[in-house]
């Protein structure tokens, strides 16, 4: 409808196709000193966070079955393997270096913990450099009002959700087994969380800075295979070379399986499992610090 | 499909290429060039067996001892789970490459459709994607052979004989792998490669001797492809031959011919030849 009002009849307000007429504060500066800063507050960070990991849950809902397979059974064969296996060759020789307990309950937890380290970088490095390359989804939330802080948040919070998903089957396996040994295996679920998401955070403030994706496949075949084979979990510690030793108390899936491991033995004293806990989060913190500068640097528009 | 030029070479006059499937190693020279600038992708994979051996043959062996071997007499564990691994390398070698690229190679790079407009054929296709899948499990196989033969586990030398065994193996799980995913329909499907692939890496006597299990499971485990492949090399290395092992070597062959057919077929019916 083309009409033009008579100056100084109504205010200068355009017809709307029903609904009241909108509100626009005075432009004179005079009358209205914040000027453009009277627009609505964003929402605070924790919902933007949430509605980033949303996206994820929405994706999830689509393809949850065809991650079941190497999520919940994959541990389970490789416990059924080494775990019984091999552990009926072990226990057949003797078990001292074990700490006494059969081999299968020596690394039943270990299991887990690498469980946790594995779902934390898979989930953190090829779905984080996807969002850039591939589907392009953080390229997308980058249009929208999420800060990319918000982002990586919610990135996190999904990866989380799968972490405590895939350890929260494996504990219920070990418990059926009778695989855990004293009541602080109830704590086995927010360690091996915590060392996932130890390995997520850093993982995924890497991989958004990447351009190509053969330094992941690196990362996975020479740093996370050799972790997940030398770090006191299929065997203790003591047997590696002294030279070999100091190396393996310093990385973090040695800390993340002797922390399982003693909860699930019952052997845990409470300055070395404020000891490994203490690893794993500062290098949670590190990480987290790391990402929200990277990920700023790499998506802020 | 018209009249196939046949190229005689001048070594000998005879038409190589004429056999079928041979014109396939223009491909192979191709995926040859492709990865020379990447390398070390391609050879970085050899490394995981070893660390597998390092790990498991070393750091548990001190834990079990000495475990029965091949021909009775009890051998150290890691000269025992060493062959097994050779096995599990080859097969690591031949996956890859028989399996995700080729479903990358037929769906995305559209690569086998411009292949079709030179002289070679489906069958062409199929050969040499085995073929180079044998090529980069022989990649993982040789280091790990030498790796091996360095740390004192190789006890007889029938041990040479350990290469073409593990060239065999690569072959039935190159053949099977390619056959197999000219079947898949989209990347949700690879989660079943790895879902055979893991048990069988896991469970096919690699890591212990098949006594280990209940005597069904045993018999049923008896028949799987990996553990031939891993009987084979374990009683060359050890040296224990004997002539069931040529059985066994004709069971992996016979995989290995089915699948190279079967993936003929289904590259020249998914290519519309």
């Amino acid at each position: 409808m083309a009409t033009v009002s008579p100056p100084g009849d109504d205010p200068p307000v355009t017809p709307r196709y029903g609904g009241p007429a909108p509100h626009f504060p005075p432009a004179i500066p005079a009358q209205n000193p914040r000027g453009d800063r009277n627009r609505p507050a964003l929402p605070g960070w924790w919902d933007l966070s949430v509605r980033a990991f949303r996206c994820w849950l929405v994706m999830y809902r689509r393809t949850w079955r065809s991650s079941i397979w190497s999520s919940v059974f994959g541990p389970l064969f490789y416990l059924g393997a080494m775990g019984y296996g091999l552990g009926s060759l072990v226990d057949a020789h003797g078990t001292a270096s074990l700490g006494g307990v059969p081999y299968v309950v020596f690394v039943a937890p270990a299991v887990l913990a690498v469980q946790a380290m594995n779902s934390g970088l898979m989930n953190a490095m090829f779905p984080v450099f996807g969002g850039i390359h591939w589907n392009k989804i953080y390229i997308a939330a980058r249009a929208t009002m999420l800060r990319p802080a918000d982002i990586y948040r919610g990135h996190l919070l999904f990866i989380t959700m799968r972490i405590a998903m895939n350890s929260a089957c494996f504990v219920v396996v070990m418990a059926a087994f009778g695989l855990v040994k004293s009541w602080w295996g109830v704590l086995l679920l927010p360690a091996s969380v915590l060392l996932g998401f130890a390995f997520a955070a850093p993982s995924a403030a890497w991989a958004v800075t990447l351009r190509v994706q053969t330094p992941m496949n690196y990362v996975f075949r020479f740093g996370a295979v050799p972790l997940m084979l030398f770090s006191g979990t299929f065997f203790p510690v003591s047997q590696l070379p002294e030279w070999l030793r100091p190396i393996a108390y310093a990385t973090p899936l040695w800390h993340g399986a002797a922390l399982c491991r003693s909860l699930s033995l019952g052997t845990v004293t409470p300055g070395a499992a404020a000891l490994h806990v203490g690893y794993l989060a500062a290098m949670a913190a590190i990480g987290l610090w790391a990402g929200n500068r990277t990920y700023y640097r790499r998506l802020y528009v | 499909m018209g009249v196939e030029p046949t190229v005689r070479s001048t070594l000998s006059g005879f038409a190589f290429s004429s056999l079928p499937g041979a014109r396939g190693i223009r491909l192979i020279e191709r995926h040859a060039r492709f990865y020379r600038r990447m390398w070390l992708v391609v050879a970085s994979g050899a490394a995981e067996p070893l660390f597998y051996l390092f790990s498991v043959g070393v750091g548990i062996g001190a834990l079990i001892g000495t475990v029965p071997g091949p021909g009775g007499h009890p051998v150290p564990y890691r000269a025992f789970v060493a062959p097994g691994l050779l096995a599990v390398s080859a097969l690591n070698g031949a996956l890859n490459d028989s399996t995700f690229n080729v479903y990358g190679r037929l769906k995305f790079e559209k690569l086998y459709d411009s292949v079709l407009a030179t002289p070679l054929g489906a069958r062409d296709v199929a050969a040499s994607e085995i073929g180079w899948a044998v090529l980069r499990g022989l990649i993982y196989s040789v280091p790990f052979l030498i790796v091996m033969a360095s740390l004192g586990l190789i006890a007889s030398p029938w041990a040479l004989l350990a290469l073409p065994g593990a060239a065999l193996v690569s072959f039935a799980t190159a053949a099977a792998g390619v056959a197999l995913t000219t079947y898949m329909k989209s990347w949700q499907d690879f989660e079943y490669v790895m879902l055979v692939a893991v048990p069988l890496f896991l469970f096919s006597g690699t890591f212990y001797p098949l006594s280990v299990y209940p005597h069904v499971i045993g018999l049923v485990v008896e028949w799987t492809p990996l553990y031939q492949g891993v009987v084979i090399l374990r009683d060359l290395v050890l040296g224990a031959p004997s002539w069931g092992l040529l059985w066994r070597a004709a069971y992996l062959a016979a995989v290995g011919l089915v699948g190279l057919a079967v993936a003929g077929r289904r590259i020249a019916t998914l290519l519309l030849v």
